[in-house]
């Protein structure tokens, strides 16, 4: 056998459509329906009903063994794809039913409602799938396809399906987006307001069975809830808004879902379903390292600069306490290892410090301070005094108690804070520093 | 089932007004309410007084957020009836403004503080249709009110607690109802939204309104409101505050001469389980 290898035009055949009508047809209808189930997820997610769609999913393998059985009992001799899906959506409405029956009359929680009738389900699902292969071997080949999903086999009317089914999720967007976020942000004030709110979950679940059915040839009913939920999950690490969360969903479904169609379609006997879940994996990896506000790399910088900051308040405070404007660099070794720094953090640190103008240089003798850098370590000082002067005065907390809370507080004191500490304390007769640094002496 | 505390005799002043006359908003008759099958609320009765403030008052687990909750359908009831100005619920709710606990919902939400106000105004915009300008600004009004103008654009997560409460109060205002329940709205909140909300319950109050609020706080319960419910599984007093703060009747609503009542409840429970 030969080795598949890819030239530069065949992949660019694929992604521009010019790869033969079956794998367009693939491409076009599995990101049509990534672009569906990108959307409509954004509310089952909001609804915080995720693992309800993939019980969901799981729910509907009973019915497809069930349509199939009665399809060849009123003489259909192919397997019929509308009354396999009809089927399916009717034991997948049943489950939830079933699951909404066990909350309502039982003490069990939800997570474990829907793990029971998930498996049950499926359970019943696969020996009826076994019962049909062994009655009827010839036609039932590809029942398996709506466990693990077979993209290949879509037709050019799925693909018309999938698009009704996109212009569906648009169209109940643009018109409910107002009554859809209202009940999944606060159901007990719609109530009150007096919107139908069950009328409205219904509607949202009902999307979600439409996408979740529509998906079960192209990804399977295992995978499926991917689709649903992974694309918005990666849009909220984007966004604060609803409508932008609905548009950024719907476009990582459909890139996530184009992409992994093409690459499938590019390596023989890869499963177009899979991949395209290992794509939109991708998608929600990249969103959650590199999304500007959200993400871990933007927090773990935002965290890593406070760190930087308390820190160099530490550093500069020092030059207060030995009232010098030159740091020795016994004294800030001292400090590091009290304050258990590390030697890249302490790199960081000394970065930092020059980038702001308060470390002028380093020299033999140790960190030579600029004036801004002088004031700033007395600033420090003096709010580290104020605050716990203020504990000590006000708080009854005995002096000797005091120093853990002045840590944390001296850093984050705002000047309004800090006019206010002064006047309390002016209040108390208490003497408070000059704002202005004394005129550090020693080596200078 | 025979209520164990005859209401007239534990409610007082309740007799000598008007029973489900229109003049009063609320009328909420012979009302029990269960949770899992366990009564938490027994037998209550009460007409609530037209443009006054009141305040529910009790004991943790006393049914405070129950009786709001049930007045208003969001938990069923077991028996009982409910009267908005003398009409149900459906032909009132137009009149009627909630402001839910603020634990009540996930602030990581995708929405503005501007965002969650204008939900307020849903119910006048109707289906289907977008936010418009004029509602938007209504909105805004509303946020300024409760002094978060500024902190429209905000995302619900990046306002404080005490902000998170404004922008529910903010978002009652734009209900423009005239009856309004308030759960727990002072729980947790800095001084500044403390009076923030008391301003505008006293507004509310100079336009006519009548707002319920469960408060937690008995020593501002004379100051901040008119009348006050002594609620501990039934009501215990209610009327005008200073006639229903008497020692007497906070005893028997935080004292703990109840324990006949949440034994029989547990009983109860126990024997629609079918437990003995």
């Amino acid at each position: 056998m030969q080795s598949p290898g890819l030239s530069i035009s065949e992949i660019v055949e694929t992604l521009t459509f010019q790869s033969g009508f079956n794998t367009n047809v693939v491409i076009l209808g599995t990101t049509l329906l990534g672009f569906a189930s990108g959307i409509i997820g954004v509310f089952a997610l909001l609804r915080k009903r995720a693992l309800m769609t993939d019980a969901l999913s799981h729910a509907t393998l009973p019915g497809i063994a069930i349509a199939f059985l009665a399809a060849q009992s009123l003489g259909f001799q192919r397997r019929s794809i509308p009354i396999l899906l009809i089927g399916a959506t009717i034991s997948g409405v049943i489950g939830i039913v079933c699951i909404q029956f066990i909350l309502r009359h039982t003490r069990l929680r939800e997570d474990t409602a829907i793990g029971i009738i998930l498996s049950v389900f499926f359970g019943a699902g696969i020996v009826g799938l076994s019962y049909v292969q062994s009655n009827a071997p010839n036609n039932s080949a590809g029942l398996n396809a709506f466990i693990y999903g077979q993209a290949a086999t879509m037709s050019s009317s799925d693909v018309i399906l999938m698009g009704s089914i996109a212009v569906i999720a648009v169209l109940a967007t643009l018109l409910l987006l107002k009554e859809f976020t209202l009940v999944c942000f606060n159901d007990s004030f719609a109530k009150v307001d007096g919107w139908p709110v069950s009328i409205v979950d219904l509607l949202m679940m009902a999307l979600v069975v439409i996408v979740t059915v529509a998906g079960l040839q192209a990804v399977g009913l295992i995978l499926v809830v991917a689709m649903l939920i992974i694309p918005p999950v990666s849009a909220r690490f984007w966004t604060d808004r609803v409508w932008k969360l609905v548009l950024i969903a719907g476009l990582i479904g459909a890139l996530s879902a184009y992409t992994g169609s093409v690459i499938s379609a590019l390596l023989p006997r890869k499963p177009a379903g899979a991949v395209i879940v290992l794509t939109s994996g991708v998608f929600f990896a990249l969103s959650m390292f590199l999304a500007p506000s959200r993400g871990v790399i933007a927090a773990s910088i935002r965290l890593l600069r406070i760190r930087l900051r308390i820190a160099g308040d530490h550093v500069l405070e020092l030059s207060h306490d030995l009232n010098v404007s030159t740091i020795p660099n016994q004294a800030f070794d001292e400090l590091s290892r009290i304050r258990g720094w590390s030697l890249p953090l302490r790199w960081l640190l000394l970065r930092a410090l020059k980038h702001d103008d308060s470390v002028v240089r380093l020299s033999n003798d140790g960190l030579v301070l600029s004036a801004k850098g002088v004031a700033r370590g007395h600033r420090v000082a003096r709010n580290h005094m104020l605050w716990e002067q203020y504990l000590v005065s006000y708080a009854d907390i005995a002096p000797s108690h005091v120093d853990w809370s002045v840590d944390q507080v001296e850093h984050v004191l705002s000047a309004r804070l800090v006019a206010r500490l002064e006047q309390e304390l002016a209040k108390q007769g208490i003497d408070i520093p000059p704002a202005t640094p004394m005129k550090p002496g020693g080596a200078g | 089932m025979p209520p164990f505390v005859h209401p007239s005799e534990s409610t007082g002043t309740l007799s000598s007004r008007p029973e489900h006359s229109s003049e009063s908003p609320l009328s909420i008759h012979a009302m029990t309410v269960a949770y899992q099958r366990k009564p938490v609320l027994w037998d209550v009765d009460y007409d609530a007084p037209p443009n006054k403030l009141i305040a529910i008052v009790g004991p943790n687990g006393a049914g405070k957020s129950t009786l709001i909750k049930a007045s208003l359908g969001l938990i069923p009831r077991a028996s009982g009836q409910v009267e908005f100005w003398g009409g149900s619920y459906k032909q009132s709710r137009a009149r009627v403004g909630y402001v839910p606990q603020r634990e009540s919902v996930d602030w990581d939400f995708p929405v503005s503080a501007l965002d969650v106000v204008a939900m307020g105004r849903y119910r006048r915009i109707g289906w289907c249709r977008p936010v418009s300008r004029k509602h938007k600004d209504i909105a805004l009004a509303c946020l300024d009110h409760v002094g978060m103008r500024d902190l429209a654009h905000r995302q619900i997560s990046q306002l404080s607690g005490g902000q998170q409460q404004r922008v529910f109060l903010a978002r009652a205002l734009a209900q423009e109802a005239d009856l309004y329940f308030m759960d727990e709205p002072f729980a947790g909140v800095d001084a500044a939204t403390e009076r923030s909300i008391i301003k505008v319950l006293r507004e509310l109050k100079e336009n006519g309104k009548t707002v319920i609020v469960v408060h937690h706080d008995l020593q501002t319960v004379p100051t901040y409101f008119d009348e006050a419910i002594l609620l501990n599984m039934r009501i215990v007093a209610s009327g005008p505050v200073p006639e229903v703060f008497t020692e007497d009747n906070l005893q028997k609503t935080y004292g703990g001469r109840l324990t006949l009542l949440s034994e029989a409840s547990e009983a109860v429970a126990r024997a629609s389980r079918g437990e003995r």
